[in-house]
């Protein structure tokens, strides 16, 4: 019922939406001048994937995704606290953004094509993932091609209904799919017992491991195939300013990370020498005003939000419940495949 | 036609032109905001997607559907499923509202107390409460397939769902496929799944407890006279009921159930909750899919829309055919 009535009133925004008149302006570009006259970045949010998307029991938000939105607040506003976040399920989010409701959606949405040409734009890949099958170890099932004939749990709205249908054709698995509207009620039905495996992005499975079983160690995950998806922040399509500007701020997180910028040092890195540090902390000027900022929005983001490498170990890596190991997620320089784009 | 009467019919006739050129102009601008808002935003339009692959499952179905087919037919197999669960919860609740409203007449105190208790206990609370709690308790209640229970020969219970042996037409002839264990499962026979079980078991309740109010009331606005007078021509019981107090009463029962029906047809969309694939679950999946959000609602509306004035249209003609026998 909620899709539902999202979708109605998503028709309604798109019906009325010519009706208030300074609105075009803000929803036809102009998000910047938007979120600075408004005082606070909307940003998409899960609320219930630990690690990624969830508020605290005090209610603070936090994970991978959020200080993304953090990082985008602390480079236009000044302060990463200047967010408000609004939870929206796999089937809302895409067309909360397109409306207008939200300004920028870093929810775990897979970068796909299809979603690119239809209304948004992809900007960088804040987590490279791959989607998984979680099942209990008991069953003996070690990979995909293990679960011949089970039911698998899933929850509609995301990429992951494409990829278990492929799965179960590629290896003539006769999977049967048990589909649900919410991640809960997914979850739920897997450990009722009602599914033998549950289907969908490992990161989130991770999550699901620690924080829903009483003895993670007797559930084991594994890849259901061998495509790497691109869980990837989307600002909607027609405002290119807005576009540089979220793509920038996840850059300066990696750069951060390249240079060695941390929260702790980088207010004594701020007085270096090092041309590439001094463009980056605005030291050298030129990037900020091109982007429509401050020049010291980088240096903001890192002295508040801290660079790719502290926000990955902090929400999901060594650092945190979840401990997903880096993987493909280090910095190319590293082995991994994120790539750091030059400031200069 | 008086001077003053005719001033006031002219006057409403304007008012009413006047309304409905209003509704006219506000449908025509808001459409020309939608298809301007949806061109500005790079969202396509249009219903070509139809013919394209849909590639997500549909969990359990009565027509055929594998994900390579287009979303026209994913469309049309949920509208199956729709079709299935509400014939299925119209008929039961149907044959469950008589024996209830009969119960709650009789003069038996368990019979009636028990009824009045179900009625009230089911309608005062709400339908997706109910449907969460009968999936949630068959789902955690029942055994795992490894432990499953078999009442009879070939019949399993588990929280799979219930396992029938059943025909199945196979190389020209028809066989009985009976349930055999799989590694995670059982294979062939006749499945019922336990989201399928919870969405007609927690409808049928649902709309049974409307229904048996619905048929009682109808049955005691017959007037007492008539039982009377057909007890004094000898009538047995039987007869006297189905020859004299049911076709009155139909006609006090008919138009409220028919709209009785036309909520179980809407009530179905409630399926989603509990993983049963509808056509508004598979509309939404759509939706999803595609970003088409406009044309899978337009769909939606249109066929319930159709689904419900065929059902009235049948019901209506029914119900002039018993009120036109007035003797």
């Amino acid at each position: 019922m909620a899709r539902l009535f999202l979708a109605s009133t998503a028709i309604l925004a798109l019906l009325g939406g010519c009706s208030q008149a300074p609105a075009p302006a803000a929803r036809f570009g102009g998000t910047l001048e938007a979120v600075r006259m408004r005082g606070y970045v909307r940003c998409g949010a899960s609320g219930n994937t630990v690690g990624f998307s969830t508020p605290d029991d005090k209610g603070y938000w936090g994970g991978l995704d959020v200080d993304t939105c953090r990082a985008i607040a602390a480079a236009v506003l000044g302060d990463k606290d200047k967010v408000r976040f609004v939870p929206l399920n796999g089937q809302q989010r895409l067309t909360a953004l397109q409306t207008g409701e939200i300004d920028v959606l870093p929810r775990a949405t897979t970068w796909t094509l299809a979603r690119d040409a239809n209304g948004i734009n992809f900007t960088v890949p804040n987590f490279f993932d791959y989607t998984g099958f979680m099942v209990r170890k008991a069953s003996g099932a070690v990979r995909a091609q293990d679960l011949k004939g089970a039911s698998v749990c899933i929850q509609t709205g995301s990429v992951t209904e494409v990829t278990f249908a492929n799965v179960s054709r590629r290896y003539a698995l006769n999977l049967h799919p048990v589909v649900f509207d919410t991640t809960q009620a997914s979850r739920q039905a897997f450990f009722s017992g009602r599914c033998d495996a549950l289907i969908t992005d490992a990161s989130a499975l991770a999550s699901v491991k620690v924080t829903m079983t009483t003895n993670p160690d007797d559930y084991r995950i594994f890849p259901a195939d061998d495509v790497i998806t691109a869980l990837t922040p989307a600002v909607r399509h027609g405002d290119d300013r807005w576009f540089d500007i979220v793509k920038a701020s996840i850059d300066a997180m990696l750069m951060g990370e390249q240079l060695g910028l941390t929260r702790q040092n980088i207010d004594e890195q701020r007085s270096s020498g090092n041309p590439d540090i001094r463009s980056f902390v605005g030291k050298e000027p030129g990037v900020g005003a091109a982007l429509g900022l401050h020049e010291d929005w980088a240096y903001q983001i890192i002295r508040q939000v801290g660079n790719y490498g502290e926000l990955y170990e902090g929400n999901v890596g060594s650092a945190s419940k979840l401990k997903i190991p880096r993987g493909l997620n280090r910095l190319q320089r590293d082995g991994g495949i994120m790539v750091p784009i030059p400031f200069n | 036609m008086s001077r003053s009467s005719r001033r006031y019919f002219a006057r409403s006739f304007v008012l009413q032109l006047v309304a409905l050129a209003a509704v006219i102009a506000l449908v025509i601008w808001l459409a020309t905001n939608a298809v301007h808002n949806l061109a500005s935003r790079g969202i396509a339009t249009g219903f070509d997607f139809l013919d394209r692959a849909a590639r997500f499952p549909i969990s359990e179905s009565l027509l055929p559907y594998t994900p390579s087919d287009s979303f026209a037919w994913a469309l049309a197999v949920g509208l199956g499923n729709t079709i299935l669960l509400s014939m299925l919860v119209a008929i039961l609740s149907t044959a469950f509202g008589v024996l209830l409203a009969q119960a709650r007449r009789s003069h038996n105190p368990l019979a009636s107390g028990l009824t009045a208790i179900f009625v009230e206990s089911v309608r005062n609370t709400p339908l997706i409460v109910q449907l969460l709690f009968f999936y949630s308790a068959l789902i955690f209640s029942l055994p795992g397939p490894h432990a499953a229970l078999n009442p009879a020969p070939g019949v399993f219970l588990t929280n799979r769902g219930l396992y029938l042996p059943w025909p199945m037409f196979d190389h020209g002839r028809w066989l009985l496929s009976s349930p055999i264990t799989g590694h995670f499962n059982f294979e062939g026979g006749l499945v019922l799944s336990p989201e399928f079980v919870a969405i007609v078991v927690g409808l049928t309740l649902y709309s049974t407890s409307y229904a048996a109010e619905i048929i009682r009331s109808g049955i005691e606005a017959v007037p007492l006279g008539q039982w009377e007078a057909a007890r004094a021509l000898g009538l047995p019981e039987r007869r006297l009921f189905r020859l004299v107090i049911m076709p009155q009463a139909l006609r006090v029962i008919v138009p409220p159930m028919t709209s009785q029906y036309i909520n179980i047809v809407k009530n179905s969309t409630l399926a989603l909750v509990v993983g049963y694939p509808d056509i508004s679950f598979v509309t939404a999946t759509t939706i999803n899919q595609t970003g088409q959000a406009i044309e899978g609602v337009a769909i939606l509306v249109l066929i319930f829309l159709v689904i419900n004035f065929a059902a009235s249209a049948v019901l209506n003609a029914f119900n002039r055919r018993l009120a036109s026998r007035v003797r």
